[in-house]
């Protein structure tokens, strides 16, 4: 008891039931998204590189799309899917898409019918959907001599040869560029096998966690371009001039990383005044 | 018989697989697509093998009556129907993308999102300007978190550019960040490299069970 | 596309936000509505598979081949191209097939070969690739001019030592003294930057996810709102 008295307030600071915290965290999160603060987002020169390659595509080119998010991972990438669907189906460039994660297959299905909507383009001519195979670096790698020997058919069961869009469109090679969307390691497939082995223009949009370790690839120009995590998303909303969810999300992380910025301080002023303590 | 064969497919289509990237040939490239194929192919059938295992181990929860047996009568429920639901009526039905919508994806991404909880947690008791190191990994994940969002040009705007946040930020992120990764890389390239050749010539059989397949 | 505010979805979108509340509870304690969801997901994600699976893959790749070519081959005369067809479906099948033999413990040692298979094509496929990529090219942009400005000299020189200096601190052939030694302290603050880097990324990354939850909440409270009105 009497040794419970002597814990100094610092002490109790570091010891706070972590219940809290959680609860800190949940207000600071929700309550921004009620009420909007509008801050302005800047663009990053790795985000302008891939609107700019897409922007100068002539009208009819191939953009290969590969979407490998699954629900966890949807928050992130979603909304880069979102904007570069718009930005591909406003310049009327043709896109080809994969899903090969599984878990995300029919996210997918819906996110590529939800904006192909908006722009009314039709399935086949406009756009195509591969769908799934298991072993993402195997079917990149076959998909790089022709789409046709993993995807015979396409998500909905129409032969590739049936479809009007695939006349003609054999690999990659035939793909103005490609750019992929992933949540996985499967990136580094991309990387190695579509870059390296058969020289596809690949740029690619990744989780925010994952962002950090393509910057290496970036400077080695295996890759023309980087969108990571919402913050990306948010600056191909403003470059396409279309904000969503990316754009008004970045006054919530904004404050959220503040808070979590004080809670180090805190964390760290509670721990090293508490040393002082028992050292006196 | 049980080790001498798998060697030898591993050496032979290892060979074949390294060797083919320098022989873009027409039959070498039939060949290899083929094979890849077949990869894909095999590979359908594991995940169905992992499928099964979970289904005997809910199956055996149940049997054995263990600790929360009622919660793996919940599982293979929602399995065998959401499988049937697909297998049945395809996978574009309705009643197998509401499932989907509203019933796998909300629970994974809220598993998810718990993350977020956690790291604000272990943000505030355990990251600790202890040492030099530690000091450096913290002052780098707080100029990278305000510096790439909106708050860290807002806070910084006053200043010289080189001085923003965001021109910090983008500096730890294309020059220390760009050669500590790159330093990974290359002995990850080196390393990968290094356990395929391995694998090909038969050296590592860890593979093959505990004891080398003997 | 805005979900209308039908009856339908009030009910699907009320388990969804049944759901996410649920794994949510876990924050206070763990629960039986968190492991009932858990052991819901489970299964469902299970389910979600075996169709994608069957739909996306199997039927596609293996068993469409496998009938189009019996059937060719049985209604046809035997030729050889159409035998060699059929065998090119049955190998992949017969391997895979394989697999399950594991589960019999006498001949478990067949489900080696498919193993084998795989492993054979994954590290044949990755060791130039691997090599070119990671290692090759990540050297080759190392090695860049110190030109420009000072700036730009000056962080093209952090690069090429940093990078320099991160190998050192992983290669343990040599003990950490001397100049090795501290090659391999400035390459572990590189490193520590890096990390640093990422875990700032990482917060990001989690925030993203809860801002998406919590949008979906607010929807779900809209769309039931609309639909009492």
């Amino acid at each position: 008891m009497a040794e419970n008295n002597n814990i100094g307030f610092w002490q109790k600071l570091i010891n706070i039931d972590r219940r809290w915290i959680y609860l800190a965290i949940g207000i600071i999160v929700f309550v921004p998204i009620l009420i909007p603060l509008g801050l302005p987002v800047y663009v990053t020169s790795e985000v302008e590189a891939v609107f700019n390659r897409v922007d100068s595509l002539p009208p009819g080119s191939i953009v290969m799309l590969p979407m490998e998010y699954d629900p966890a991972t949807m928050a992130e990438l979603q909304p880069m899917a979102y904007a570069i669907l718009r930005h591909c189906f406003s310049k009327n460039l043709k896109v080809i898409t994969t899903a090969l994660q599984i878990d995300g297959v029919t996210i997918i299905r819906n996110d590529l019918a939800k904006i192909a909507a908006e722009y009314n383009k039709k399935i086949g001519e406009d756009y195509v959907f591969l769908g799934y195979k298991p072993y993402p670096g195997i079917v990149i790698l076959n998909m790089g001599e022709d789409f046709r020997k993993p995807f015979p058919r396409d998500y909905y069961g129409t032969p590739l040869d049936s479809l009007p869009m695939m006349k003609g469109v054999r690999n990659y090679s035939n793909c103005a560029m490609i750019i992929d969307i992933n949540a996985t390691s499967g990136v580094d497939y991309w990387i190695n096998y579509a870059h390296t082995r058969y020289q596809a223009d690949l740029a690619i949009g990744v989780t925010a966690v994952m962002a950090t370790d393509y910057y290496a690839f970036l400077s080695s120009k295996q890759i023309f371009g980087l969108i990571g995590g919402l913050k990306g998303a948010a600056e191909y909303e403003k470059l396409i001039n279309h904000p969503d969810f990316a754009a008004k999300a970045m006054d919530v992380q904004s404050i959220a990383h503040s808070a979590i910025v004080i809670f180090i301080i805190i964390g760290n002023v509670a721990y090293f005044a508490s040393r002082g303590k028992k050292r006196e | 018989m049980r080790r001498e064969i798998p060697l030898l497919i591993v050496f032979v289509f290892g060979i074949f697989m390294m060797f083919q990237y320098f022989v873009p040939h027409r039959v070498s490239s039939d060949i290899y697509q083929e094979l890849n194929n077949w990869t894909i192919i095999i590979g359908i059938f594991t995940m169905v093998i992992g499928i099964g295992s979970l289904l005997s181990v809910h199956y055996s929860r149940i049997r054995f009556k263990e600790d929360g047996w009622w919660y793996s009568i919940v599982t293979i429920v929602a399995m065998v129907g959401m499988a049937l639901v697909g297998l049945i009526g395809g996978v574009n039905n309705d009643l197998f993308l509401n499932l989907y919508r509203f019933g796998l994806a909300p629970v994974t991404s809220t598993m998810f999102a718990l993350l977020a909880f956690f790291i604000a947690s272990a943000a505030y008791r355990a990251f600790r300007a202890r040492t030099v190191l530690s000091t450096l990994l913290l002052l780098a994940a707080v100029v990278v978190m305000l510096g790439r969002v909106p708050v860290g040009e807002f806070l910084t705007n006053g200043l010289p550019e080189p001085l923003r946040l965001s021109k910090i930020s983008e500096f730890l992120l294309y020059v220390p960040n760009t050669a500590a990764k790159r330093a990974i890389y290359i002995g990850v390239g080196l390393g990968v490299a290094a356990v395929s050749l391995k694998i090909i010539l038969g050296i590592e059989r860890t593979w093959l069970g505990g004891d080398g397949g003997k | 596309m805005v979900d209308q505010a039908t009856l339908a979805n009030v009910f699907w979108f009320t388990l969804a936000a049944y759901l996410t509340l649920s794994i949510f509870s876990f924050l206070y304690k763990d629960n039986p509505f968190y492991r009932l969801a858990e052991h819901l997901i489970v299964g469902l994600s299970a389910g979600y598979w075996i169709a994608i699976l069957w739909h996306t893959s199997l039927k596609d790749l293996w068993l469409y081949p496998l009938v189009d070519n019996s059937v060719a081959l049985f209604s046809g005369d035997f030729r050889a191209v159409e035998i060699w067809r059929l065998s090119l479906n049955v190998i992949p099948g017969v391997l895979g097939l394989f697999m399950f033999l594991r589960f019999f413990p006498k001949i478990g040692w067949l489900s080696r070969w498919p193993i084998a298979f795989y492993l054979a094509i994954s590290a044949g496929v990755s060791l130039p690739l691997y090599l070119q990529s990671f290692t090759v090219e990540q050297m080759r942009a190392s090695m860049i001019p110190l030109t420009g400005n000072p700036w730009e000299i000056f962080c093209n020189l952090i690069v090429i030592a940093g990078t320099i200096c991160g190998l050192a601190y992983f290669y343990f052939s040599m003990e950490h003294k001397g100049l090795v030694g501290g090659m391999a302290k400035f390459g572990v603050w590189v490193l520590m930057i890096g990390f640093g880097s990422t875990f700032g990324y990482t917060v990001m990354s989690r925030i993203s996810l809860l801002i998406g939850r919590f949008r979906f909440l607010i929807d779900w409270c809209t769309l039931v709102v609309n639909y009492f009105k």
